[in-house]
């Protein structure tokens, strides 16, 4: 059976926008409200981030969304919540993306069960590679997720072929030497990169981190990207209009039609 | 076959995918380069000729006397720099330096870290960048001082709680963006593999000397040996050659304020799960969000330890035990006025337990405590809080 998130790239017939949203920031309803803003302004998968303490992945703009999440009581149960809620309106795939504790203390695989009860479709963990993935692939199989699975430059030939193999949805290509947040310019080692993922991958290929405008997202679609995840640029608006509940919803909503429109 | 990333369930590579090219290409330099005869030579060197081994094992008539058993000091306090965490550095810092690196960054707490990677980086001719909380910074201003005059870089980490663990999270951000020229000299036996196994590698030297000196004194070996455990490295590094034998094995871990309040006491009250690249046991919430921890001294202030440490508890192997505060201050000054020696606040802490484990011992009963460092650092501190008292 293939995934919703399969359909998506299979059915689109063009590159898909990954928005990425923190579960909770500022608030479970407001990124909720987020969510639909970011699916009407032309986000063709929604990310949503289960926030962690200490995420070694991600650069400040992140880092200070996951605080405000945290401090606003964001758990486990928020995330599914929130999930559950976008679900009963929205048939927009949704990929969760999270750190391996959240997951181990919620017991591996209960954390997947509910996450597809909820109606997730996938889920990233950004600090499991392949040689810790097992427990975690198996867990998604078995509730029909797609275990989305991350490659990066550093990635030998032999690794890609056994991280082909192991992930669902599509391939996550790490698209800096570093942690999430938008960035000047596309490291120039992008563009080959993707050509070669491509070249040995049947699943579709995604750049993210540190992608934050329209130029360069014609950038990696140009290379070949099957679409482009877009995280820290969203949720840098949020930030900037904390103040202000009706701007955040104009600002977020900006800039993924922004991006969106480099897609068409 | 035994996955040689965990002991037992713990331990692991729990990072992100960039870092993976990285570890394997550290873990084959450890396998191949570190057994070699060139690397052998030049270490030796460095430990013997420049940092001071081996370091002394002191016959202490005073505590003897008071615990009531034959007690020892290991005397890490005096190899250069201070601390054990030198014999580490040196460690890394030439094998990254063999591994073709040519920057070097770490983390550091109280600054004895930081210290010894910024002493490693100078005689080694390499560049060091030392993560430290803002807020440890504060506290450490000496430590600080003396990296800089040593050369390096200290980098003020303003993210999260602003301490050791936050210094970590952003050594490794800056390791995953520069993996091409930069080791990260990790400090204790924690992290994802190799490096708890890499660390007690070059930690275990002090068990090694420990074993020779109790044998060239007592004739035998001792019947208990006691260290601080906050990350687990000079607990480990004592601890090793002994796993074996029969001598019984103690850790002290930080008891912080005490049974109703904050703590570092990770192994004693936490609760295994996954934090800088390693499944071990934290001081974490019910949704496996890592809690901040409290000590007395910054060095076992830390919500996580060695992966072995969490093996060695579930095995039985080394018993952990909580020393509050109150108690490591007192051993703190106990140390000073009986034997004339000021140890670090960390160590202290092995001071205090060893007190309690000599309780179970006979007179000619042989207790060795690892005095992982000197309290020149904490000399400051200590009086701020005792200054009425002296």
């Amino acid at each position: 059976m293939t995934s919703r998130i399969g359909l998506a790239f299979s059915g689109a017939g063009r590159p898909l926008l990954v928005a990425c949203l923190v579960a909770g920031d500022p608030d479970e309803r407001t990124s909720l409200d987020l969510m639909k803003e970011a699916e009407n302004c032309g986000a063709d998968i929604i990310e949503l981030v289960m926030p962690h303490s200490d995420p070694v992945a991600d650069g400040p703009v992140m880092q200070k969304a996951m605080q405000r999440a945290l401090s606003a009581g964001t758990t486990p149960d928020t995330l599914f919540s929130q999930i559950r809620n976008f679900r009963s309106v929205s048939k927009t795939p949704l990929l969760v993306l999270t750190y391996a504790n959240i997951v181990v203390q919620r017991g591996i695989a209960t954390f997947y069960r509910e996450a597809a009860e909820a109606g997730a479709d996938g889920i990233a963990i950004a600090d499991v590679p392949l040689e810790e993935s097992d427990p975690f692939c198996v867990a998604a199989r078995n509730e029909g997720i797609d275990p989305v699975l991350f490659i990066s430059q550093t990635t030998s030939r032999e690794r890609l072929e056994r991280i082909v193999a192991g992930a669902g949805g599509f391939l996550y290509l790490v698209a800096v030497l570093g942690v999430t947040g938008a960035r000047e310019q596309i490291d120039p080692r992008v563009i080959g990169h993707i050509r070669a993922v491509k070249a040995a991958s049947a699943l579709p290929v995604v750049p993210g981190f540190g992608i934050g405008t329209a130029g360069q997202v014609r950038e990696l679609v140009r290379a070949g990207a099957d679409g482009v995840i877009v995280g820290s640029a969203i949720v840098r608006e949020i930030e900037r209009t904390l103040e202000d509940p009706f701007a955040m919803r104009e600002a977020v909503g900006g800039k993924v039609r922004e991006m969106a429109s480099a897609l068409r | 076959m035994t996955d040689p990333s965990r002991f037992g369930v713990y331990g692991g590579r729990f990072v992100p995918e960039t870092l993976m090219a990285a570890l394997e290409e550290l873990e084959r330099g450890f396998r191949t380069i570190v057994p070699g005869k060139k690397f052998q030579e030049e270490m030796k060197y460095y430990l013997h000729e420049y940092a001071g081994r081996r370091t002394p094992l002191t016959f202490c008539r005073n505590v003897s006397r008071d615990f009531g058993c034959r007690v020892y000091l290991k005397r890490e306090d005096l190899l250069h720099s201070g601390a054990h965490k030198l014999n580490n550095a040196l460690g890394q810092a030439l094998l990254a330096k063999f591994m073709g690196k040519h920057r070097l960054i770490a983390e550091t707490g109280a600054g004895q870290h930081g210290v010894a990677t910024a002493i490693a980086g100078a005689v080694l001719g390499m560049q060091v960048d030392v993560f430290m909380g803002e807020e440890d910074i504060r506290r450490q201003k000496l430590n600080v001082s003396r990296m800089k005059m040593l050369g390096a870089r200290v980098v003020p980490v303003s993210s999260g709680s602003r301490t050791l663990k936050d210094a970590i999270n952003e050594a490794l951000r800056d390791w995953v963006t520069n993996v091409a020229t930069t080791h990260y000299l990790i400090g204790s036996v924690v992290g994802p593999h190799p490096f708890p196994t890499m660390v007690r590698d070059f930690q275990t030297v002090i068990g090694n000397e420990t074993r020779d000196q109790v044998m060239e004194k007592e004739g035998r070996l001792p019947d208990a040996i006691v260290a601080c455990v906050g990350g687990g490295s000079n607990a480990i590094g004592i601890f090793t050659p002994f796993l074996g034998e029969d001598t019984r094995l103690f850790g002290a871990e930080a008891g912080g304020e005490g049974p109703e309040g904050r703590h570092g006491a990770t192994l004693c009250r936490g609760r295994p799960g996954i934090l800088h690249g390693t499944y071990t046991y934290l001081i974490q919430d019910a949704f496996g969000q890592i809690l901040e921890s409290h000590s007395i001294s910054a060095g076992l202030d830390y919500p996580g330890v060695g992966p072995e440490h969490s093996y060695l508890r579930d095995s039985g192997r080394v018993s952990y035990h909580p020393v509050t505060d109150r108690e490591a201050l007192d051993a703190f000054l106990y140390l000073s006025r009986s034997e004339g020696i000021i140890p670090a606040l960390e160590s202290a802490h092995a001071v205090s337990l060893a007190e309690k484990v000599a309780t179970g011992l006979q007179k000619d009963d042989v207790l060795v405590i690892n005095l992982s460092g000197r309290g020149d650092k904490d000399v400051s501190q200590v009086s701020s809080m005792v200054g009425d008292l002296l």
